[in-house]
C-alpha cells in the first residue's frame, strides 16, 4: 500500500520537474520527427484558435488546406494517389497531436482519413481511388461517412435507407443521422439495403457526391462540443447515381462499414488521447500557477496524486492505441484492441478533461480551455 | 550564381521553454529539457529551400555542430528540404565551451571544402544571443556579408539585402560568394510535410570531426557564473506627474 503511494508521489514529482515526459524513445526517428511536426503546428495553429472555433460553430477550413499539404488528410494513401504514403502508427500520432490542440480539426481529419478515405481505399476500384480519393488528399474537400439512422446506431444491419436499381441508376431513398463533416463534406459513403430479405448481408455500401439532386442536409446540431465540425442528417429522396457508384461488391455493405469502423476505432482512441494530454498539460500548468496555503498547489500530495493518475491512465490507453495501429500495420488481426484502445482512451479522456475542469478556476483562459476539453469528450464518451 | 548554399542549424533549448539556472550556477539546466532548431536557423533553412525551389541554387546543406543529438535539427532541416546534412561531431568540455569563433572556424573550413559560394545562418541564437557567427565567418572567408537580411534577391553575381537596422531598413548588393544571416521578416518558415519526412530519412547526414577540418576548439572565454535576471518588483500608482517626478528624484534617477 505504502510502495503504491510512494510511485505516485514519485511520478507526481517528476511530472512536476520535467514537463516534456519523453515518450518519444520508442518510436522510429522518422514518428518522432512527424510527432513534433504535428505538435507545433497544433499548437501555433490550432490551439490559439480553439476557443473561436467552438463559440462561433466555424469551419476551421483554412487549417484543414494546410493540413491537406502537410499531407494530414490522406496519411495511408499512397503517394501516387495524393497522400503521404505512412502507416497507422503515424496516423495515430498525428490524430493525437491534432487533437490536443483543437478536438474538433481533429474530429474532421479523422473522419476524412478512416472514415471516408479508408474503405474507398481498401474496398474501391482504381477508377474509384482516383475519382473519389485523389481530390480528397487536399485539404481542398472533405468527405463523411454514413452509416448512422435515426433508428439505429449500434444495430448497424438493421439499415433502413433503401437502395434499388432503375436501368442504369441505383436510385436511394432514407435518413441517415449524426453525420459528421456533413455541412462541409464534397462526398459521402452510405449503406443501404439493397436485398432486404437477406438482412445484414443486404447492405451496400455507394459513394454519393456532395451537393447532390436527391440529398439534402437536415440542420446542423447544437452540440455541446466538437462545435467546428458539422453534425447533421443526410436525407435521401430518389436520390440518383450510376451503377458505377457503387463501393464494393453488391451486399458487401455491412463488412465494410464494421471493416472501416475498426480502424477507425484507432483515430478516435488517438483522438480522446490527444483530448486527455492536453487536459493533462492544462493542470500541470495550472497546478504550477495556482497557489494556496504559500505555495503552490502542485507540491500537495492530493494534486500529485491526481495528476499521476492522469499520467498513468493516459499512457497506458497511449500503449493500447500504439499497439492497435501497429497490429494493423502488420496485417494482424486488430479489433479487439482497437476497441479496447478506445474504451481505454476515451475512459481516460473523460476522466482527465472532469479532473481539470474541477481544479482550473482562476485564469480565465486556462478555464475556456478546459471547458472546451470537457465538452470535447462528450463526443467521446456518451 | 551560387550552386551550392551552407546553411547552418542549432539545435537550442524550445524557445517555449521555462529556462531553470543550475543550483550551482554554472549554467542552465540541458537536461531533460526539450530542444529544437533555433527559430532564425529555421528562417534561414526556409529562404535557402525557397532560392532552390525557384533554381536560383542547386544544393542546400545543412550543418550542425554538437553532439549526437544535433543529428535530430540536421534532420528536421532535411523534412523542410535541404537536400543533405553535416554533422560536425563536438560533445562534452568542448560542446560547453562552443562559441561563435569555434563554430565560425568550423563553417568557414567546411565552405572552402565543399566549395560553397554562399552561406545562410540565423542573425542569432536564442540561447547565448551572441549574434556574431555570421559576421566572424565572413570574416574568415573575407566575403561579403548581409546580417539582418529581411530581404534577399539573387543577382547576376550579386546578391541585394534588404537588412534591418535601428534606423529603419538599409538595402545593400554584394558580391557573391557571401555570408547572410537571417532576421524574423525574412520569411514564415514552412511545417515539414509528411513525405518530405519520409523521404528526409533517405538523405545523407555526414560525420565529420572538428580536428579533419584543421580547426582549434580551445576556448578564449571562461564563463565564471550564471544568474537569474533580477526578480521583477511591484511597481508604484501615482495621482500626479509632479509626484512622478518627485519619485524618480527621490530614487536618484532624475
Amino acid at each position: 500500500m505504502s510502495a503504491l503511494f510512494k510511485a505516485r508521489k514519485v511520478l507526481g514529482l517528476c511530472l512536476k520537474g520535467c514537463r516534456s515526459l519523453s515518450q518519444l524513445a520508442e518510436l522510429p526517428e522518422t514518428h518522432q520527427l512527424l510527432r513534433q511536426t504535428c505538435r507545433d503546428y497544433a499548437d501555433r495553429e490550432l490551439a490559439p484558435i480553439a476557443g473561436r472555433l467552438d463559440k462561433e460553430h466555424v469551419y476551421p477550413a483554412k487549417q484543414i488546406k494546410e493540413l491537406g499539404e502537410m499531407g494530414v488528410m490522406a496519411i495511408e494513401v499512397p503517394e501516387e494517389l495524393g497522400g503521404a504514403g505512412m502507416d497507422y502508427l503515424a496516423y495515430s500520432l498525428v490524430m493525437e497531436e491534432i487533437s490536443r490542440g483543437c478536438a474538433s480539426t481533429g474530429v474532421v481529419v479523422s473522419v476524412n482519413n478512416s472514415l471516408y478515405i479508408g474503405p474507398v481505399l481498401k474496398f474501391g476500384s482504381e477508377e474509384q481511388k482516383k475519382q473519389w480519393i485523389s481530390p480528397f488528399t487536399t485539404g481542398e474537400k472533405v468527405g463523411c461517412f454514413a452509416l448512422s439512422e435515426p433508428g439505429n446506431g449500434s444495430d448497424a444491419g438493421a439499415a433502413s435507407t433503401v437502395a434499388r436499381q432503375e436501368g442504369e441508376e441505383w436510385v436511394l431513398n432514407g435518413t441517415k443521422a449524426w453525420i459528421t463533416n456533413s455541412w462541409d463534406a464534397s462526398a459521402t459513403v452510405v449503406f443501404a439495403t439493397t436485398d432486404k430479405k437477406l438482412k445484414h448481408k443486404g447492405i451496400s455500401a455507394f459513394l454519393i457526391p456532395m451537393p447532390h439532386p436527391g440529398l439534402s442536409l437536415g440542420k446542423k446540431e447544437d452540440k455541446l462540443g466538437i462545435r467546428a465540425s458539422s453534425t447533421a442528417n443526410l436525407i435521401l429522396e430518389d436520390c440518383r447515381i450510376p451503377l458505377s457508384n457503387m463501393l464494393g461488391p453488391r451486399g458487401a455493405g455491412f463488412k465494410i462499414a464494421m471493416q472501416t469502423l475498426d480502424s477507425g476505432r484507432i483515430g478516435i482512441a488517438a483522438q480522446a488521447l490527444g483530448i486527455a494530454q492536453a487536459s493533462l498539460d492544462c493542470a500541470v500548468d495550472y497546478a504550477h500557477k495556482r497557489t494556496a496555503f504559500g505555495a503552490p498547489i502542485g507540491k500537495l500530495q492530493a494534486i500529485q496524486f491526481k495528476l499521476a493518475d492522469m499520467a498513468v491512465a493516459i499512457e497506458s490507453a497511449r500503449l493500447l492505441t500504439w499497439k492497435a495501429a501497429l497490429l494493423r500495420d502488420g496485417k494482424k488481426p486488430f479489433t479487439k484492441e482497437a476497441a479496447m484502445a478506445k474504451l481505454a482512451a476515451s475512459e481516460a479522456a473523460t476522466f482527465c478533461s472532469h479532473q481539470v475542469r474541477k481544479t482550473a478556476k482562476i485564469e480565465k483562459k486556462g478555464l475556456i480551455k478546459a471547458e472546451i476539453l470537457f465538452k470535447s469528450i462528450s463526443y467521446f464518451a456518451f | 550564381m551560387p550552386g551550392r548554399v551552407l546553411v547552418g542549424v542549432k539545435r537550442v533549448i524550445d524557445y517555449a521553454v521555462k529556462i531553470r539556472v543550475k543550483p550551482d550556477n554554472s549554467g542552465v539546466v540541458t537536461d531533460g529539457v526539450k530542444h529544437s532548431m533555433n527559430p532564425f536557423c529555421e528562417i534561414a533553412v526556409e529562404e535557402a529551400v525557397k532560392l532552390k525551389e525557384k533554381k536560383l541554387i542547386k544544393e542546400v546543406v545543412a550543418v550542425s555542430c554538437g553532439p549526437q543529438q544535433s543529428q535530430e535539427t540536421i534532420r528536421t532541416a532535411l523534412a523542410m528540404g535541404a537536400d543533405r546534412g553535416i554533422h560536425v561531431e563536438v560533445s562534452g568540455k568542448d560542446y560547453e565551451n562552443l562559441g561563435p569563433l569555434q563554430v565560425s572556424k568550423i563553417l568557414a573550413a567546411l565552405a572552402k571544402k565543399e566549395e560553397a559560394q554562399l552561406i545562410i545562418l540565423g542573425k542569432q541564437a536564442i540561447d547565448d544571443d551572441c549574434n556574431q557567427t555570421g559576421q566572424m565567418t565572413a570574416a574568415l572567408l573575407d566575403w561579403p556579408q548581409g546580417t539582418f537580411a529581411s530581404e534577399v534577391s539573387l543577382e547576376e553575381n550579386q546578391i541585394k539585402v534588404v537588412r534591418e537596422i535601428d534606423g529603419g531598413l538599409e538595402t545593400i548588393r554584394i558580391n557573391t560568394p557571401a555570408v547572410l544571416t537571417a532576421d524574423l521578416r525574412l520569411n514564415t518558415p514552412r511545417y515539414a510535410t509528411l513525405p518530405n519526412i519520409m523521404k528526409a530519412k533517405k538523405k545523407k547526414i555526414a560525420n565529420v570531426k572538428p580536428a579533419d577540418l584543421g580547426v582549434d576548439l580551445t576556448s578564449r572565454l571562461e564563463v565564471l557564473r550564471v544568474d537569474e535576471p533580477p526578480q521583477r518588483e511591484a511597481g508604484m500608482k501615482v495621482e500626479t506627474v509632479e509626484d512622478l517626478v518627485g519619485k524618480l528624484k527621490d530614487a536618484g534617477k532624475v
